[in-house]
């Protein structure tokens, strides 16, 4: 009885400890990113005046702006051609569909440095310009995997009669298409979007290797600020961006809590 | 005094070198309810799937009231499908899978309405129209489905083993209810089952399949009292099946002992099978009847007995309603006019296979 009380003390503090090396991190950041004084070891007293010239930075509004456009056109572009390949993968023979989902798992676990490296060098390749057309490239390819795990179970065990069945009932291919098989995987659909927009918004490498001079996001803005001396607006603006990305990552899990219930119920 | 409607000619239909269906050639009437029947395997839903257009033969036709319909898609053929797995579209309401086709056909919003309530009366499912079709039970979904199908007034309906999902006391109520609604919307029926009893309940023509061929098309009466071949007499309900020589017109014998029969024409000293169902043998008294064996297993079965009696080395199954105890020995007696003969097969594709339905 004496050992299990104990060992429940370990186990507590155990989880204890990895929360903190986890999050003592971010737990700094967000505490600097409120203290008054520039200096890092010494804390001035509470202010919010770090949000407020980071809201008032042009270069920063621009680079937010980027940033979210970047997410949006990507991740819909990316769920388009996600869920195409998994309409298209699901009807390979089971060898081929096996090797089609191995190759677009591997960009998911592949470096981020060297999808990066490789991307860059591709566009020089090409002599294709540097800028916001290279970002979004890249952006959708290593988006397209992240659709496809979301989309592809649910595609899959999607019963193949419901297509048939509204040919069945008269109705045109892309008809029976929209009107029944795409608000049955819709669920997946959004989930698999909204992980690729939190992807997207949370990526700094690929990006800061595609970008060139002169466009930024949020993170390579971040990054280059911070290369030139201490500016705690950057404290505030990580913060934030930590917050959006955990406020994203809860709506997905959310989205795909109440999608296995719904797969329960059929 | 039906017309002809559907004409499946000469089709043959491979998958991954496979031969599902060989020149399969088949003629449905107008107004007629009939059943493909067979084990898995055997091309029933491939055929279904053929006159459906979700599959096109490799040869072959598809004739419809007169016309090639061969290769017309799905979407343009005057019938309907009720799916095995009843295919609802999970996301909509029980009045808009109803609604689907209708819809598509751009009909008025009073006639939709009309049409969707009459269906759901016809089914039996008055005031369902604003249920989610994910909580409905296995029978109230198959109901939906057949809704969904005959609203749009095909001039037939296919079913794909419709029933196959629901336990015995719905499967048996739902095929009074087929029958019931068939004959109301007095349209044609044409159902895929593997089950025999539901075939014979139900039908007005079954056609048996194995591996691709038809083995024998008639009433469900022909089917059960003079199958054609040893794969029917076996497929269809219970049945002694046995080797047989056949003496002379009237006259086969059954391991050296000798019973009249009907059939004639099938040569004098010819091999033949034949099958005898176990309520046509009769158990009478040691010595009183053609043969005598001895009694080696009783089961009651509900309406009937069964007992296994063993003649000779041969076991024979009779079902009577007065139990033999096991042991006893017993004369067995069969009407000459309950003696079945048949050819033997002439090509193995025809061979009683085993099955396991």
């Amino acid at each position: 009885m004496r050992n299990h009380v104990r060992f429940k003390g370990i186990k507590k503090l155990y989880i204890a400890l990895i929360f903190i090396f986890m999050y003592a991190p971010i737990a700094m950041l967000i505490v600097q990113s409120f203290n008054k004084s520039k200096s890092r070891g010494h804390w001035g007293g509470f202010t919010l005046s770090w949000y407020r010239s980071l809201f008032t930075n042009a270069d920063i509004g621009q680079a937010f702006v980027n940033t979210i456009l970047l997410a949006l056109l990507s991740s819909v572009i990316a769920v388009v051609l996600g869920t195409m390949a998994c309409i298209c993968m699901s009807r390979m023979r089971k060898t081929p569909r096996t090797v089609m989902t191995g190759i677009t798992n591997i960009p998911m676990l592949n470096a981020d440095i060297v999808t990066g490296v490789s991307f860059m060098l591709l566009f020089l390749t090409l002599r294709i310009q540097f800028g916001f057309g290279t970002i979004l490239l890249a952006h959708i390819t290593f988006n397209i995997p992240y659709v496809i795990l979301s989309v592809m179970p649910r595609y899959r065990e999607l019963n193949p009669h419901i297509y048939e069945a509204a040919l069945d009932l008269g109705a045109s291919p892309v008809y029976a298409f929209f009107k029944t098989v795409l608000p049955e995987i819709m669920p997946s659909i959004l989930s698999g979007g909204l992980m690729a927009f939190t992807m997207s918004i949370d990526d700094f490498i690929i990006t800061h290797f595609t970008a060139g001079a002169g466009v930024h996001t949020l993170s390579t803005k971040i990054y280059s600020e911070v290369k030139l001396g201490i500016k705690p607006e950057m404290y505030a603006l990580s913060a934030m961006i930590f917050l959006s990305v955990l406020v994203l990552l809860t709506l997905v899990q959310r989205g795909s809590n109440m999608l296995g219930v719904g797969g329960k119920e059929d | 005094m039906n017309n002809e409607l559907i004409h499946l000619s000469h089709i043959s239909k491979s998958f991954d070198d496979k031969v599902i269906l060989d020149d399969l050639d088949l003629v449905i009437h107008e107004n007629e309810f009939v059943t493909l029947l067979g084990p898995s395997g055997c091309g029933k839903t491939t055929t279904l799937r053929i006159i459906a257009g979700f599959e096109t033969p490799d040869r072959g036709s598809v004739i419809f009231d007169g016309k090639d319909i061969t290769q017309l898609p799905p979407n343009k053929r005057q019938l309907n499908t009720v799916f095995q797995n009843y295919a609802l579209f999970t996301h909509m309401n029980v009045a808009d899978n109803i609604a689907f086709g209708l819809r598509i056909r751009k009909q008025s919003k009073s006639y939709i309405e009309d049409k969707i309530a009459y269906a759901l009366k016809l089914v039996g499912l008055e005031g369902y129209e604003k249920r989610s079709v994910s909580r409905l039970s296995g029978g109230q979904q198959q109901r939906v489905a057949i809704a969904r199908a005959i609203v749009n007034e095909p001039r037939v309906l296919l079913l794909d083993e419709p029933l196959g999902a629901l336990d015995l006391k719905l499967r048996q109520d739902m095929q009074y209810e087929l029958i019931r609604m068939k004959n109301e919307l007095s349209i044609t029926f044409i159902y895929v089952t593997h089950d025999q009893q539901e075939a014979l309940t139900m039908s007005d023509k079954i056609v048996v399949m194995n591996q691709g061929y038809i083995q024998q098309m008639g009433t469900p009466e022909e089917i059960y009292n003079e199958p054609e071949n040893a794969f029917v007499a076996d497929f269809i309900g219970d049945s002694n099946l046995f080797p047989a020589v056949f003496l002379r017109d009237g006259l086969i014998s059954v391991d050296g002992a000798e019973f009249p029969c009907v059939d004639k024409g099938f040569g004098e000293g010819r091999a033949v099978d034949i099958v005898i169902r176990p309520e046509d043998v009769e158990l009478v008294e040691a010595g009183e009847g053609t043969v005598t064996g001895e009694v080696t297993d009783l089961i009651f079965k509900g309406v009937y007995y069964e007992m296994c009696v063993d003649v000779a080395g041969r076991e024979w199954v009779a079902h009577s309603t007065r139990p033999c105890p096991v042991g006893d020995k017993v004369g067995i007696r069969v009407d000459p006019f309950n003696i079945q003969v048949m050819n033997k097969p002439a090509s193995e594709d025809e061979e009683a296979v085993p099955t396991n339905e």
